[in-house]
């Protein structure tokens, strides 16, 4: 037992209760990595922690206020009942199960999209490993898919990295690009309100996040003002060297004007900073007079000083759009003006976890690669396609009007993605009250509501918010019927949270 | 670089190198290697496009041998398996007459566990909780009935996953405190990549090559005492049965390693991805778990313990899935929150990769339908693999200069080469690690892709290169009877 006595890396002797010496634990709370503690991640932190435990109590049988809980906290729209599209899935089946190949059942269309993705499948089955950077003809397809989608803009497949979903690849680029101590230690500009997978991998990799606030009076624009106030401040302190903006927007919805994109591309080239684009709601586009602009367009219509220069990532995601096909793990990222050997550095570093899963890249495949005019499964393809992006916009008119009818509420609105984040005015007993409790008052009114309505939603503070200004996130992903529901029950519970605090 | 200069120049514009270059880029990561698909593959992928292209070579195609890729390599997947993935997939075929009953009833149990009914929905962070108890029940029924907690256990994106966020959390502190990792020479390098990658101090413990790779606690203590003067040893990592060796740890050694642990208090990580493989005549695979427990309550109660297993590698070869889980053992309730809230920020692990693992866990029972094929393709693959192993080990222990140690388990044969000295000469000219430069001639030579010794660790001096026995029997033994050609030929040339 002599190495026991040692104090090294926490092999101190505790004296129990009843006088027997135990040893600590060798991985405490103390002795684990430090920035693993500082991580949050709001969308699954203690609200939902708390929501999982009220259905628990609910299927043993515990009387509540409500019949079930109602999970608007994260943007998973098959949760919510949102319906997979069917060529997809019959991709898929037909790709896991060869043999379905030989039944009628199965249009010829997705029968050839299967046999092109299992050709290229090592052994033909998606059981095989695929190269690192992911299948070579998924690949192809999606550099087709963009140029496609950027009227003719040139995209190199070699330029295109597959990934478990889109949050993988925003994590190996913060990684790579993440260096330095004390003051030189990197920063990243981050807006607020942010996606806290930013956030969090920040902390994780120990990197400075820098705050640019998006404008809440202008519909959760960006302001380049701001972006050039935020950064003058961090350079006093750390290394800015990446500026990350996510459109159409989470937790906020804006989709950033052409003009507004335009700015942020100069910005960055003038600022030297590496562009991150988060591009993954691209199809979630509702109100009118806004369109979906990708950086990558922008970029190489305003000319080669810039699109030979400024060095951008652009990701996308088979979770968000009209496919919600979150458990996949489906992704992708396009790298332009990467240095070649950094690029070089990139393929060793994704090789160590050897490919993205195969069953994701396929999907990935069909998304980029859909249905065709004249091909079997067109019709039901865009049927499908139209009545699940329409329905978000609907629901998205729907959740803005009815929650700018409740005093003390007021929803800038949901140009696009899935989420509605509306401003709470919480009164001062209430903010007096949760303050008190050690609690956020924002989380401190959302657990209220979830206790009283069954209804699930994230606080403001865990994706950030103007000091002083208390938000919610919410999703529009419930159907229809349903969502109305949930709105009335958020309206009645604010103006009773409110009386009650008065 | 030099064209912008020059673009610079001649429009008068002040000119400036990329923001992110290899020079500051994160440090750690230029550290990282992973030789599985390094250089060597890189060569083998630009030769197979050659090919392609008409460019002609000594051979007509290459072969794969770097990786445990057994799909790729023609093993034929679970019937049983994919007709489930295909249900849940598109559920309309639970119409279908031509699916099984069971295969239909697992299909619906596991979507009535995802949300919406869709294995479109993300699942909890730690995995679907029908998974997890199933996983538990596998468990228990493996290891004899010692009880495990469905809590206990994260699903993860493969066991690379899991294993990676253990590492993660465990490592701390700077300079003589960072935390040293102890890990096996030879092992699979995810291990030294990780351990690059997060800025820990790797602590190498060399297996014994001459006892058939067996693990020596003496040679562990002795790495230990030398790690204590330059960092804090918190971990010990076992692969078992071992990659790239192979053999699988005795009992014994499994309750030694367990002892050891407990007296230098190092948190322990047992890597299981191989344990349906096993081949050879009085060895078997004990699971870590059940050892601790055997052991008595003054271990089982107190020894910190993390295990992995996986969908890519037994019998099922599901790679591509990226399936996995870990079970960790007497871990710390205010550090296992911390586990889970990490794990969140990346929402869950594939959703068909854990529906694969429920199956892995809770296979066709004798009553069921499935049950018999499932069983005749189960052996098939394994019986395979074991008559693989052995022709291996016989074939190149038949070649002057090759020495193969018995293939007991995993899926691969790690023998070591002689090399003469003016090869080892050739090599160094060329500024390449002499085993590299072995696998690179045999590449171009014979279009045969192995691995180098040097990428898993071997002791100074000694070469190896690590080769899967995954290839179809015919093609295995035309392989080995290339690769032992050219070990002759290389040794007359530089004789």
């Amino acid at each position: 037992m002599n190495a026991a006595l040692s104090t090294r890396g926490g092999s101190q002797e505790k004296m129990t209760e009843n006088g027997m010496m135990s040893r600590a634990k060798v991985l405490t709370i103390d002795t684990i990595n430090p920035t693993v503690k500082k991580v949050e991640y709001a969308v699954r932190g203690p609200i939902v922690q708390r929501a999982v435990e009220l259905e628990r109590e609910l299927s043993q049988g515990m009387k509540k206020p409500f019949a079930e809980v109602i999970k608007a906290n994260i943007g998973d729209a098959h949760a919510m009942g949102q319906q997979p599209i069917t060529f997809f899935r019959q991709v898929l089946a037909l790709c896991s199960y060869p043999e379905l190949l030989s039944d009628n059942t199965f249009p010829e269309d997705a029968k050839s999209r299967a046999c092109r993705i299992l050709q290229s499948c090592g052994g033909h089955s998606m059981g095989a490993y695929s190269a690192s950077q992911g299948i070579d003809s998924v690949r192809e397809d999606v550099a087709r898919y963009i140029e496609r989608r950027d009227g003719g803009v040139p995209c190199d497949p070699d330029d295109i990295y597959l990934t478990t979903g889109a949050s993988d690849g925003i994590v190996t680029m913060l990684k790579l690009l993440v260096c330095g101590e004390g003051a030189s230690r990197t920063g990243v500009m981050i807006s607020i309100p942010q996606y806290p997978l930013y956030s969090a991998a920040l902390a994780e990799l120990g990197a400075v996040q820098i705050n640019y606030y998006l404008n809440e009076e202008k519909c959760w624009s960006l302001d380049i003002p701001e972006l050039q106030r935020a950064l003058d401040e961090a350079r006093q302190y750390c290394n800015p060297r990446a500026l990350c903006i996510i459109n159409p927007g989470n937790p906020t919805g804006q989709v950033q004007s052409r003009k507004c994109i335009e700015d942020v591309i100069q910005f960055a080239a003038k600022e030297r900073l590496f562009l991150m684009a988060d591009e993954v709601y691209q199809d979630n586009v509702y109100a009118d007079g806004c369109q979906f602009h990708s950086f990558k367009k922008v970029l190489f219509e305003m000319g080669p000083e810039y699109s030979d220069t400024v060095e951008l990532a652009s990701f996308h995601s088979t979770s968000k759009c009209y496919m919600g096909e979150c458990g996949f793990r489906g992704g992708y990222m396009e790298l332009i003006n990467m240095d070649d050997e950094v690029k070089a550095q990139l393929t060793k570093l994704v090789s160590v976890r050897l490919c993205p899963p195969v069953p994701g890249q396929a999907l990935m495949d069909l998304v980029v690669n859909p249905p065709q005019p004249g091909e079997p499964s067109y019709d039901n393809f865009i049927k499908e396609r139209t009545a699940t992006l329409s329905a978000l916009a609907e629901k998205a008119k729907l959740t803005e009007q009815v929650l700018n009818t409740v005093q003390g509420i007021s929803c800038n609105p949901v140009q696009g993605a899935m989420y509605s984040f509306p401003r709470i005015t919480i009164p001062e007993k209430a903010v007096k009250e949760a303050t008190e409790k050690g609690q956020q008052p924002d989380m401190f009114y959302c657990m209220k509501m979830l206790e009283e309505t069954g209804i699930c939603l994230v606080p403001g503070s865990g994706f950030g918010q103007k000091d002083g200004t208390y938000h919610f996130r919410m999703t529009i992903l419930p159907p229809s019927d349903k969502l109305k529901i949930l709105l009335d029950k958020v309206k009645e519970f604010h103006q009773k949270f409110t009386q009650q605090y008065s | 670089y030099f064209q912008i200069s020059l673009q610079c120049a001649v429009n008068g514009v002040p000119c400036r190198g990329k923001v992110l270059t290899v020079d500051n880029m994160n440090p750690n990561v230029k550290r990282v290697e992973y030789a599985v698909r390094g250089p060597i593959v890189q060569r083998a992928v630009q030769i197979e496009k050659e090919l392609r292209e008409g460019v002609k070579k000594p051979f007509t195609e290459v072969i794969k041998a770097n990786i445990g890729d057994a799909h790729a390599m023609g093993q034929k997947p679970i019937t049983f398996l994919r007709q489930v993935l295909a249900l849940c997939s598109y559920p309309e075929l639970l119409e279908d007459n031509k699916f099984p009953e069971d295969a239909k009833k697992r299909a619906q149990r596991i979507l009535g566990a995802c949300g919406g009914h869709s294995i479109g929905a993300y699942s909890a962070s730690q995995g679907i909780e029908c998974v997890r108890q199933d996983v538990a029940r596998y468990i228990e029924k493996r290891d004899g009935g010692i009880p495990s907690n469905p809590d206990n256990i994260y699903l993860s994106t493969g066991a690379s996953d899991a294993i990676v966020t253990m590492l993660k959390l465990l490592v701390c502190g700077e300079g003589r405190d960072r935390t040293g990792v102890m890990i096996s020479i030879p092992q699979y390098p995810l291990y030294s990549a990780a351990l690059a990658d997060l800025g820990a101090v790797q602590i190498s413990y060399y297996l014994d090559e001459e006892k058939c790779w067996s693990l020596d606690v003496a040679e562990l203590r002795r790495a230990l005492n030398a790690a204590r003067q330059h960092c804090n040893p918190r971990v010990l990592c076992i692969i078992n049965p071992g990659n790239p060796t192979g053999q699988v740890q005795s009992r014994q050694c499994i309750e030694d390693v367990i002892r050891f642990a407990k007296e230098e208090h190092l948190f322990l990580m047992a890597d299981e991805v191989y344990q349906d493989n096993v081949y050879a005549e009085g060895c078997k695979f004990h699971s870590f778990k059940k050892v601790l427990f055997e052991m008595g309550p003054e271990y089982s109660s107190t020894v910190e313990m993390a295990s992995f297993h996986s969908t890519s590698k037994c019998y099922m070869g599901e790679c591509g899935f990226r399936g996995g889980y870990m079970e960790v053992i007497n871990m710390d309730p205010e550090v296992k929150t911390q586990l889970t809230k990490l794990v969140s920020v990346r929402l869950c692990p594939p959703v068909p990769g854990q529906a694969l693992l429920d199956l892995v866990v809770n296979p066709p029972q004798p009553d069921e339908p499935s049950y018999i094929t499932f069983m005749k393709e189960r052996t098939a693959v394994l019986s395979a693999l074991a008559e693989k192993a052995r022709l291996t080990e016989q074939t190149f222990n038949a070649v002057p200069g090759i020495t193969c140690n018995p293939v007991q388990g995993a899926m691969y044969t790690f023998p070591r080469i002689t090399l003469p000295e003016k090869a080892i000469d050739k090599a160094k000219e060329e500024g390449k690690v002499p085993d590299m430069y072995y696998c690179m001639r045999l590449l171009e030579e014979e279009g045969i892709c192995l691995v180098p010794g040097s990428g898993f660790g071997q002791r100074e001096g000694t070469f190896h290169f690590r080769m899967t026995i995954l290839p179809p029997t015919e093609k295995l033994k035309v392989v080995l009877q290339k690769i032992r050609d050219f070990h002759v030929r290389f040794t007359q040339e530089f004789s």
